[in-house]
């Protein structure tokens, strides 16, 4: 049975990570090759590496980054950040990314969708769509969520499906950073409004909203960043504990 | 011992190379038909789309290279797809080294590609020594080879499939053992330093 999957974010920046409350207040967490070998000794299923200042900021060292990490570890990461064209794409899967994460450009530029797909398969084009809730609507915001758009969440994900994405990357600004668990409606009417595999972001705190996004939620996996890095969920415990709630999870 | 590894446009040569490098073997990345025919086992990777795959081979002739190899191959993801005699995937007539067809996930329920960590059983074959039953590996396909006589390890995602096929010098695995994480890394060994040549 496909097992649900555990993915620890490692925002980078300089080839280090750093985790942020609601996108700001960053700390300093770790190097990035080191706890991506630490993480898939603990059993991760995935990591995804975000360039969280790469659209501010010069960001040359990451696809350096990204050889170290293929070099060392044995299972598939996601590279994301600031990626605005097609040889950007390039420049990190041929570094050894499985998988790439596009955000900004694929609403400015929703092209780079279907172009990512045609030049190297829709497997690896992952769309991330950062949402945030409006006046009851759940908005599209771009820029690391510093630029509101008024696209709606659901509709941004059915249409970059359309053009390519292979799965969605789906992060709830209200709750990343508040561990007060997952967003459940949203990633739910997400996953059923699209045929490719969402990945669950934002508000994990505890075992159980892991066990609430893939149940309730219909996520095909959940990830988080800060409780992994300061250690406050181990990921062996959290598969274990989702195994004995009968979740599919590898171990 | 000399390992090679076909070298065309798959998206995954790399990953495999690095996976290699982690057995501390270095592999030749080559698409040169002798050094081929010289390794002592080749690794035939493969990520992308079948019918570009088959026309990027059949242009520098790498298919009656592949189908000339008479010791162990290993195919992997695309690369198993391809060894096959047709995908349905853009309607491509493959290699026709396993005699069996590839076919397009069907499903209402489920999500295409299926992508991430699924279960293998039924393992058979020198290639599957030391891993147990049910192990997970890690998938990302909407394409699957049927199971049949040949099938040495299975899988299921609303049909049962092959997640490895062995028949003569050729094995396959759909999953990417590159990225399977110590199962992957087991069966890599197996293949590289277990099988006879």
């Amino acid at each position: 049975m496909l097992a649900k999957r555990i993915i620890p974010c490692l925002d980078v920046k300089d080839g280090r990570t750093v985790k942020g409350t609601k996108f700001v207040n960053l700390r300093d967490a770790g190097d990035a090759v080191e706890l991506a070998e630490i993480y898939s000794e603990q059993g991760a299923d995935e990591l995804v590496f975000l360039d969280i200042t790469a659209t501010n900021e010069k960001r040359r060292t990451l696809a350096e980054l990204v050889k170290k990490v293929a070099a060392k570890i044995n299972i598939p990461f996601t590279v994301g950040g600031g990626i605005n064209t097609v040889e950007d794409i390039d420049i990190l899967l041929n570094s050894g990314a499985d998988k790439v994460s596009i955000n900004t450009s694929a609403v400015k530029n929703p092209n780079i969708l279907s172009d990512a797909a045609k030049n190297f398969g829709s497997q690896c084009v992952v769309l991330a769509i950062d949402a945030k809730l409006v006046e009851n609507v759940w908005k599209v915001f771009l820029n690391g969520g510093r630029i509101e758009t008024e696209l709606k969440a659901i509709e941004c994900a059915k249409r970059g499906v359309n053009l390519g994405a292979g799965e969605i990357l789906l992060t709830s600004m209200n709750a990343d950073g508040t561990k007060n668990g997952f967003e459940i409606e949203l990633t739910r009417k997400v996953s059923e409004a699209v045929n490719v595999p969402v990945i669950a972001s934002g508000g994990a705190g505890t075992e159980e909203d892991f066990v609430e996004v893939f149940t309730k939620g219909k996520a095909d996996a959940g990830l988080a960043a800060s409780i992994f890095h300061f250690r406050e969920i181990e990921i062996p415990r959290l598969k274990r504990y989702l195994k004995k709630r009968d979740i599919a999870v590898r171990i | 011992m000399k390992i090679a590894i076909v070298n065309y446009n798959a998206g995954n040569v790399e990953s495999v190379k690095n996976a290699l490098n982690r057995l501390s073997i270095e592999p030749i990345l080559t698409d040169d038909a002798e050094v081929l025919g010289s390794a002592d086992k080749v690794v035939f990777p493969g990520v992308g789309e079948a019918s570009t795959a088959m026309q990027f081979l059949r242009e520098r002739n790498l298919d009656e290279t592949i189908k000339n190899l008479t010791q162990p191959v290993l195919g992997i993801c695309l690369g198993m797809q391809l060894l096959c005699e047709f995908s349905e995937e853009n309607d491509t007539k493959c290699l026709g080294i396993l005699p069996y067809k590839v076919r397009r996930f069907e499903s209402k329920d489920l999500k295409i590609p299926q992508m991430g960590w699924n279960n293998i059983f039924d393992l058979k074959t020198n290639l599957f020594e030391g891993v147990e039953e049910n192990s997970f590996v890690y998938f990302v396909h909407s394409f699957y080879v049927e199971s049949g006589a040949e099938t040495i390890a299975a899988c299921d995602y609303g049909i049962k499939f092959s997640a490895a096929v062995n028949h003569k010098n050729f094995y396959a695995v759909q999953f990417h053992a590159e990225k399977s994480s110590a199962v992957g890394e087991r069966i890599l060994e197996n293949f590289l330093r277990g099988l006879n040549t």
